[in-house]
């Protein structure tokens, strides 16, 4: 209970050619409001379906999904989402794009307060100037911040980030990580994110998850108590290089490698 | 402004060009005009028919747009119902393989029949039967490579397929709905003149070039031909004209 994100017990496989292909097993994780949660795992477990479930675009086979104490039936509009891929409408400018989810959820809302809305988050994140802009004319980085911006236009609880940054370059990544701080002060969420880079998961998780290999289940729970914005020298602390230790054996573990290393 | 004027200059320099070689090859070779007529000869070939080429060109021209029309209605309805449903698709493309490799040429006689001095009918329906099908391919495959994310980040908010579908599978699909539609202009000028050749009704540039042929009036057969490539050119750029309003954010090189 008082957890923003509940999934119990979540058990789903996918019906393949070869059979069922069971991709999560029995898996439990709890982000109480306004936490963020980083989920690290092997790669092909079940990380994308997991961020499927709680967005309402699947449903498990067995267990259950609760945001904001209700079962998720169907996609809510309280959701945002954001991908490896930033998936930018080329067609559009870079505050069309970010207006986009406004006009579904707030279809009403007047065109000029939605701008607003979106120029307010677009500064936030350093993307002033580049409003008229199409997305082919911005860097990776770049897209991804607008990307981020169009998650979180329409307020949401809750914030699913699957690998957002997996694909920027080292600098542009640690760049992203303290936005993703700042926005956090400014615009209270509640967060899962997937990653693959530990490091990610300590700077930003106040939480970390890792799930075992396929069919994936809750393996290891790290708390990393500190709240308020980290600088980027908290990776450097004795204290993180030991979580770091520890989540690079979990995941090891996960999959399956330990018995090779110990030999 | 330098490249508006290179734009015009450069081709229109390469066909006079190619005027002056054609009527030098003639000249040079002594070819009669059965053989070949210069461009010398069909100029006033042209002239002396002129107000025929304006009224059956006119023909030919609305004829092709109004099949070019139902191709585009109907072949993206087909590429809406294959893009979207596997079953579908499954079940449509063979069919459509199938009827496409049929040689539209067999098929006039049969609609000839079919639709007896239907004529204004019969030649849309052939115009619009041999483009469709490169419109219906396009717009299938756009929809149904469609990356599953562009969809997720609208249905993750509750929108409706029909939403997704006019905000962001249309849209994205528009450059390969153009490229299809430059292949399908074409295509469908092709079937209009095809009729006019092959069924004897007294319509357009294709009679024209058919009464010129049994009057052996060579220089005129090829004035008929000049015409039909302006038109094709003029139908064309129309079309890349509607390309450059509706998808020009497609095109990275323009800025
Ligand atoms: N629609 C689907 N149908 C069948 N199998 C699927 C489908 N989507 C994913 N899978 C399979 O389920 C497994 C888990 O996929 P998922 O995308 O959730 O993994 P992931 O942890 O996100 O991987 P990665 O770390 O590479 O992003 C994979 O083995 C994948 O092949
Ligand atoms: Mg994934």
């Amino acid at each position: 209970m008082g957890n923003l994100i509940e999934i119990k017990g979540v058990t789903h496989a996918y019906q393949t050619k070869a059979g069922p292909l069971p991709v999560l097993d029995n898996l439990n994780i709890g982000v109480p409001e306004g936490s963020f949660c980083a989920v690290v795992g092997p790669s092909g477990c079940g990380k994308s379906t997991l961020t499927r479930l709680i967005a309402g675009l699947m449903f498990p086979d067995q267990g259950e999904v609760w945001l904001h104490g209700e079962l998720v039936k169907s996609p809510r509009k309280t959701v945002g989402m954001a991908f490896q891929n930033p998936v930018l409408l080329e067609w559009r400018t870079i505050l069309q794009n970010v207006i986009l989810p406004l006009e579904i959820v707030a279809p009403s809302m007047p065109k000029r307060q939605k701008e607003e809305r979106a120029r307010e988050l677009l500064s936030l994140v350093g993307l002033d100037g580049f409003e008229n802009k199409r997305p082919s004319e911005l860097s990776g980085g770049m897209r991804q911040r607008a990307s981020l911006c169009r998650s979180i236009v329409h307020k949401p609880d809750v914030l699913i980030l699957d690998e957002p940054f997996g694909a920027l370059d080292a600098f542009t990544r640690e760049d992203l990580w303290q936005t993703m701080h700042e926005l956090r002060v400014k615009e209270p969420f509640t967060a899962m994110l997937i990653t693959h880079d530990l490091r990610e998961s300590v700077y930003l998780g106040d939480q970390v998850v890792v799930l075992s290999g396929r069919p994936a289940t809750t393996q290891y729970i790290m708390d990393i108590p500190m709240p308020g914005p980290r600088p980027l020298d908290m990776l450097y602390t004795p204290d993180s290089v030991e979580k770091l230790a520890v989540l690079r054996k979990q995941i090891q573990i996960a999959q399956g490698r330990t018995d090779a290393e110990a030999a | 402004m330098q490249g508006n004027v290179q734009k015009i200059f450069v081709p229109l320099t390469a066909i006079v060009v190619l005027l002056i070689l054609w009527e030098a090859l003639v000249w040079f070779m002594g070819w009669p005009t059965f053989k070949m007529a210069a461009p010398s000869d069909i100029w006033p070939a042209f002239l002396r028919f002129q107000p025929m080429f304006w009224e059956y060109g006119w023909q030919t021209l609305w004829r092709t747009v109004a099949g070019l029309g139902l191709a585009v209605l109907f072949g993206t309805l087909i590429g809406m119902i294959m893009g979207l449903s596997r079953i579908m698709n499954d079940a449509l493309y063979p069919l459509l393989v199938g009827f496409n490799a049929i040689p539209k040429a067999t098929v006039v006689p049969v609609v000839a029949l079919m639709f007896v001095g239907q004529h204004d009918f019969n030649t849309i329906l052939i115009a619009f039967l041999i483009s469709f099908f490169p419109i219906a391919v396009s717009v299938a495959i756009g929809l149904s490579t469609l990356e599953p994310e562009y969809r997720d980040i609208l249905r993750s908010l509750g929108a409706s397929r029909f939403t997704v579908f006019w905000k962001i599978a249309l849209p994205k699909t528009l450059p390969e709905f153009f490229g299809a539609l430059k292949v399908a202009v074409t295509l469908a000028f092709i079937g209009t003149n095809l009729v006019e050749i092959i069924t004897p009704h007294g319509r357009g540039l294709g009679h024209l070039f058919q009464s010129a042929q049994i009057n052996s009036d060579f220089p005129l057969m090829f004035a008929v031909l000049i015409a039909l490539a302006a038109l094709g050119i003029i139908l064309y750029y129309i079309v890349v004209a509607l390309e450059r309003i509706f998808a020009g954010w497609a095109d990275r090189t323009a800025t």
